[in-house]
């Protein structure tokens, strides 16, 4: 089974710098393509590769790139930037590449930077990843020192410069518009689409926002060819996927593993399964925005695909197991907790909304609840809806709100016939 | 023109506009918040939403919010269907989740948006049962009040305050639902445009903190269409009275002009009219008492005006068209002068003949806006035209906006999406003035100059766009460079604006502004030309071409009667000049509405309406007359406009008083008669005898309270309202129910909108010109044809004489206009006076800033406190013009500096 991603990553040492990453086969991609591929070309490869970004959306991302303006008449500046504002609860996977192989990174946005022609890349960094800050700085450092940034690449017309910049820690910032605010030194508010960033993006000119594991596919593309990068997979999503599991279970962790194994295999081999005592109640398979999923949907594959047709989404792939002994109404008021604090203020629904919903859920769990406060959440959950809200934030938060409501509906209902959480 | 279907209904619509503001020009009710019509749409508060269908045959639908989706051919969308009715209903609810429902006490209450969308949606029993969130309140000065717990969020106030209006110290801070509107900390804010937050915001976060002095209800007012008194725009308000004082002024909506938004001198600048100060009694001086009834005054004033004795009139660029024609027809032509300085006069004449000739285009505010290159040439317009400036930032962001937009698909609405297009590109404005301006911030060219050279560097830019014109002789190389650039950029431009105005005292000036924009016109470019005048009606007696009293001196003598009309001359020359002149007049009449220096003159003093209690027309300073209208009857003393009382005296001076009275039409028909200049004024407005459906408009709004029970303290019976006869206004809630024509609109109210937003409704598309058309009758416009008859005379450059510096006046938008610095909040903005010296002078005259320092103008000596300019050139010594108890100075004039005697005793 390969691990192309993590193949050179090793927990307990430091990552290879640049000259360890070269002698593994490392900035070869970037070689290959500034040299012998025109932009098109990387696109068009990437595209076939099927590669889809692995920040959430799952959108195709050599399509996405296509959409930026090329030629001779496109703005002479162009912007990518890689999204490591890793703020998804539960979700760890970008830190593990960002602290394990910060020079893949560094190759897989030259590759794409090349791409689209981009002559500035940023990468937007979560505050507290202080490891990886240092990491990348000294990754940009030495990839200037030896040519693969700056001007004339490689000898080749294309330059590129690189920046880190790091965030004040909002979550909003994950949101790829608000992020460009954020980095035009602006309020982190996301922004009306369209225009999309491809076409007026950070500072109004063309830009891709990708996140961290989705760059870092790219060199293993370049080298190996799309129809390689296809078969990794064992669904029609490209590629290797970076999948990790927290909660309850024996050996909480990320593992990279073919797209499409199945959630069974993902909890019960690779994390060990529940620890003893406890039963697999729900699970939220990408992320704190993503629905519940029950024990049994365990047999699904995890990727976009069979993860929407059971109601959820795969995300980032990274699952929250919520066990039976826990009680869903105070891990949803957790979660909406957390929403509600980093709703950005800028639409009426999810600023006012969310902090409705998360005194509801506190409410219920205190022994405080009504029956008319089902009838409220449920609103919120129609409400709160993509399309109703500006950006995908508060969906996201309803998410694992309108699943709960329908895996665990009884619990609720007992709280609030009980006057108490009944799990205390 | 696209059709689209709104629920099931075929309508005809624009092109290129969003659906709100579509449905909005439809007539249709779609509540809002975050939208404006001047500030475009970002899809913040979600309120506007309505569903869109994917065809005819689409049951089901989408919600989008009606202002961030174009107008498509055959798009298919429902405003009334229950999903989108659903959803706005529950965005209110989210919306007054933390709202203190405190409408009773709260200042908003009855013209508050916020009410309105609520009562709109049908949301009416909360169902949010927890604490709500609370904020701080901030001091912001003396003109607003800040309720922080009201607000809604919806991030109008910034976005006009910062991004429409280019001010920095109001912001946005926090997050999630703490988001907060303030400044860093409490403190005056810095905008002169700041007002506008109480018009801009839809709840009552910013309330007028002057109308909270005298609270009133909107319904309650009495009000009437009133036009600013404060600079010679001439910005349509609406003024609001009860008890005989005025309690407010907000903006009364004019496409062309003024359009949604006012300064705070022209919005808070009205306490003037309650002034304790009102001249309210006739007197005759030296008589016991000296208070007389209106039989006495006229037995005297028959005596003085029939004695065959020569009448000499002093009209005044603060009262109306009719009362200066009135004097003018009382006194006879060649004995009617103006009040102002001769050199004021002379600038003014200047500036009338140039747009009378008809050689240039003068623009309104509005078409300013779409200005794509300005030239601003010697006026501190932020200062003495404030909205023109407001209007040229528009200018600067929106020819940057259209440059931005030309490669994209994106619409001029999205305001958001704009922005970020355009960053921090700016359109071309080249600022040139004696020192440092807010405009400065967004010129591409700034010039900080002496007069002498701002002129020159005109007449350099005229000689650069056609060489036919005289080279100016040895241009210094940064005035060339300058005139270089800005030369290139003006005619690369098809729609140049070039502004100018008589501020510096220089006739230079105004000259080479006119050659630049003639020399502009061409068949493709369309010059645009436009001067600030210094007071409201300047427009008038220059276009009268009436001299400066100074001239009259010599023809008073004994037997002369001098009548001033509302001007206190002290304001036009210096004192010992003026002194001089009340010397000669041993008969002098003064009419006006406030005791000053003139008026301690008047052995006659009669008392002049002001802009509240009288009908008149004002001529701005693209020559727009425009008519205001009386907002009460003061109950007390004799108050009459001045030209009633010329009427009267002209009555007793033929001995015809046979009690035939005439209205302000009559005299605008005399006025064009007399003088074909005027050809057209009499159009301003409607006769007193217009009627709709057989009703006046009513002053009073519908919902108007306690009429009966007003007066009951005097006595029981309510009184038979008020007639007038000047104008279709009545003084009652009764007449017209339904919209006025656009020049006789006492108030915006319509059925459902009860706050200023319901201007909507009165337009013929948002934004657009009012139904009917923007009111104004335009006297100056242009005649194609007509030849421009190019200034040649460019000024030597005159040595300056040695220790001598050339006194001028710094402007400034609270202190230097005179009625305005009556209202306290406005007098408590007003700056200390000072005397300005550039950073170099200072030092080489060794004085140090804030200490006392002597200015000998004339023989006369003024002390005040030095202030450093650090942006002014040296040998010009600058004084706050106007400021209440300063003296007026003869500006232009050499000067010489002293540090005081008194200097620093303390």
């Amino acid at each position: 089974m390969e691990r192309p991603l993590t193949i050179n990553i090793h927990p307990g040492q430091p990552p290879l710098n640049l000259k360890e990453y070269e002698s593994v086969g490392g900035y070869a991609a970037v070689r290959k393509a500034v040299t012998n591929l025109t932009p098109q070309e990387v696109q068009q490869l990437v595209q076939e590769s099927n590669l889809k970004g692995r920040g959430g959306a799952g959108f195709n991302t050599g399509f996405k790139w296509s959409f930026v303006p090329m030629g001779p008449d496109a703005p002479t500046t162009k912007y990518l930037i890689a999204n490591a504002d890793e703020m998804e609860p539960g979700t760890f996977k970008d830190r593990l590449l960002l602290e394990g192989n910060p020079h893949q990174l560094i190759e897989g946005m030259i590759i794409a930077a090349y791409a689209i022609q981009a002559n500035i890349a940023y990468v937007f960094l979560r505050w507290a990843y202080k490891k990886a800050a240092e990491l990348i700085t000294k990754g940009i450092q030495e990839a200037y020192a030896k040519g693969y940034l700056g001007k004339n690449i490689l000898g080749s017309p294309f330059s590129l410069d690189m920046y880190l910049h790091t965030g004040v820690g909002r979550y909003m910032c994950g949101e790829e518009t608000a992020l460009l605010n954020a980095l035009e030194g602006k309020r982190a508010t996301p922004r009306a689409k369209p225009p999309f960033p491809q076409v007026s993006g950070l500072f109004g000119k063309p830009t891709i926002v990708n996140n961290v594991e989705t760059f870092c596919c790219v060199p293993h593309i370049i080298n190996n060819g799309a129809a390689w990068f296809k078969s990794l997979s064992y669904s029609e999503d490209g590629g290797t996927k970076l999948y990790g599991v927290s909660g309850k279970v024996k050996r909480p962790g990320a593992w990279e593993l073919p797209m499409g194994i199945t959630m069974r295999e993902l909890i019960e081999e690779h994390a060990g399964g529940m620890k003893n005592g406890y039963r697999l109640k729900g699970v939220l398979p990408g992320g704190a925005s993503t629905d519940f999923l029950t024990d049994k949907h365990l047999d699904i594959k995890l990727d976009f695909k069979s993860v929407s047709a059971a109601g959820s989404r795969l995300g980032t792939g990274t699952m929250i197991v919520m066990d039976d002994a826990t009680c869903p109404v105070g891990f949803v008021h957790n979660l909406q907790h957390f929403f509600a604090q980093e709703s950005c203020g800028w639409c009426t629904p999810c600023r006012e909304g969310l902090p409705w919903v998360e005194k509801i859920l506190w409410s219920i769990e205190n022994g405080n609840g009504r029956e008319e406060d089902m009838e409220l959440l449920q609103m919120h959950t129609r409400l709160l809806g993509p399309g109703n809200t500006f950006c995908a934030l508060a969906p996201g938060a309803m998410e694992p709100l309108q699943s709960a409501i329908k895996y665990f509906g009884d619990d609720f209902l007992t709280h609030i016939k009980e006057k108490k959480c009944p799990y205390q | 023109m696209p059709t689209i279907y709104i629920d099931n209904k075929p309508y005809e619509v624009k092109a290129g506009k969003n659906l709100l503001e579509t449905c909005l020009t439809l007539g249709l009710d779609l509540p809002y918040f975050c939208w404006h019509p001047a500030l475009g749409s970002v899809g913040a508060c979600r309120q506007c939403a309505i569903t869109l269908f994917k065809d005819k045959e689409d049951t089901q639908g989408r919600i989008v919010m009606s202002c961030m989706e174009p107008v498509k051919e055959g798009a298919c969308i429902s405003v009334s269907n229950a999903t989108a009715k659903a959803f706005r209903g529950q965005v209110i609810e989210w919306l007054m989740t933390n709202h203190p429902h405190d409408c009773p006490v709260c200042d908003e209450g009855g013209c508050c948006h916020l009410q309105d969308m609520t009562v709109m949606t049908g949301h009416n029993y909360r169902r949010y049962q927890y604490k709500k969130r609370t904020y701080l309140n901030q001091y912001l000065g003396p003109l607003l009040n800040h309720e922080m717990n009201r607000c809604i969020q919806c991030y109008r106030c910034v976005r006009f305050y910062k991004d429409y209006a280019g001010g920095e110290d109001l912001n946005v801070f926090a997050a999630h639902h703490h988001v907060y509107f303030g400044r860093e900390k409490d403190g005056i804010l810095q905008s002169p445009f700041s007002g506008n937050l109480v018009e801009v915001c839809p709840t009552g976060v910013f309330t007028d903190k002057t109308l909270k002095q005298h609270y009133t209800r909107k319904w309650d007012l009495t009000a009437a269409p009133s036009v600013c008194q404060h600079c010679s725009l001439g910005c349509n308000t609406t003024a609001g009275e009860r008890y005989g004082k005025i309690r407010s002024i907000t903006n009364r909506y004019n496409g062309a002009v003024n359009g949604y938004f006012l300064c705070d001198r022209g919005r808070f600048g009205y306490e003037f009219v309650n002034d304790e100060n009102r001249i309210t009694q006739p007197l005759i001086r030296n008589r016991v008492p000296e208070a007389v009834d209106e039989q006495s005054l006229m037995d005297h004033l028959k005596l003085l005006l029939t004695q065959s004795r020569t009448l000499i009139g002093i009209g005044s660029s603060r009262a109306s068209v009719e009362s200066n024609f009135a004097l003018r027809q009382l006194v006879g032509s060649e004995n009617f002068y103006q009040g102002v300085s001769l050199d004021e006069a002379a600038l003014g004449k200047l500036i009338a003949s140039i747009l009378q000739s008809g050689a240039v285009h003068t623009p309104s505010l509005k078409e300013m806006e779409q200005a794509d290159a300005v030239l601003v040439l010697g006026e501190d317009i932020w200062n003495t035209a404030p909205i023109m400036a407001l209007s040229v930032r528009q200018a600067v962001m929106n020819s940057a906006a259209a440059n931005a937009l030309q490669q994209t698909s994106i619409a001029g609405w999205h305001d958001a999406a704009v922005r970020e297009l355009v960053q921090d590109n700016k359109g071309f404005l080249a600022n040139a003035g004696l020192t440092a301006s807010p405009l400065d911030d967004i010129s591409t060219c700034t010039l900080h100059a002496t007069p002498h050279d701002i002129a020159v560097m005109g007449f350099a830019i005229a000689h650069a766009i056609h060489p036919g014109l005289p080279e100016v002789p040895q241009l210094n190389n940064e005035l060339a460079a300058k005139a270089a650039q800005i030369a290139k950029a003006l005619q690369q431009a098809k729609r140049p604006l070039i502004i100018s105005g008589p501020s510096c005292y220089n006739e230079a000036m105004i000259k080479a502004a006119f050659d630049i924009a003639g020399a502009l016109n061409t068949g493709e470019r369309k010059a645009m030309l436009s001067y600030v005048l210094p007071a409201c009606n300047s427009m008038t007696l220059a276009m009268m071409q009436a001299p400066s009293f100074e001239k009259s001196i010599d023809r008073i003598n004994d037997n002369t009667v001098v009548i001033i009309l509302e001007q206190d001359l002290y304001r036009s020359i210096p004192p010992a000049k003026a002194n001089a002149f009340f010397n000669r007049c041993k008969n002098l009449i003064v009419l006006d509405s406030l005791h000053n220096g003139t008026t301690e003159k008047a052995q006659v003093l009669i008392p002049a309406a002001t802009m509240a209690e009288a009908d008149g027309t004002l001529i701005n300073n693209e020559g727009r007359a425009q008519r205001y209208y009386q907002v009460f009857v003061p109950t007390t003393g004799m108050v009459k406009e001045s030209w009633k009382w010329f009427w009267q005296m002209r009555s007793l001076q033929t001995s015809s008083g046979n009690g035939l009275e005439l209205h302000p039409n009559d005299w605008l028909t005399k006025l064009e008669k007399t003088l074909p200049q005027f050809n057209g004024i009499s159009r301003v407005s409607y006769p007193p005898e217009f009627r709709i459906h057989g009703q006046a408009i009513p002053r009073e709004p519908h919902r108007y309270s306690g009429r009966t029970a007003m007066l009951a303290n005097l006595a029981v019976s309510e009184p038979k309202p008020l007639q007038d006869n000047d104008s279709p206004l009545s003084f009652t809630m009764e007449g017209y129910p339904n919209r006025p024509p656009a020049s006789l609109i006492p108030f915006f109210w319509a059925p459902g909108w009860n706050s200023i937003q319901s201007v909507n409704k009165y337009q013929q598309e948002t934004g657009g010109a009012l139904s009917g058309g923007d009111p104004g009758i335009r006297l100056l416009e242009q005649k194609t044809g007509t030849p421009t008859a190019y200034f040649t005379d460019i000024p030597e450059a005159l040595p300056a004489p040695r220790n001598k510096w050339l006194l001028l006046p710094a402007y400034h938008i609270f202190g230097s206009d005179e009625l305005s610095a009556y209202s306290a909040a406005i007098r408590e903005l007003c700056p200390e006076p000072y005397i300005g010296l550039s950073t170099q002078d200072t030092a080489e005259l060794g004085i140090t800033d804030g200490k006392n320092i002597t200015l000998v103008a004339e023989g006369e000596e003024y002390t005040y406190p030095l202030k450093i300019q650090e942006h002014l050139c040296n040998g010009i010594v600058l004084l706050p013009a106007g400021l209440p108890g300063m003296p007026a100075l003869t500006w232009g004039s050499w000067a010489t500096i002293a540090p005081s005697l008194k200097n620093n005793a303390v």
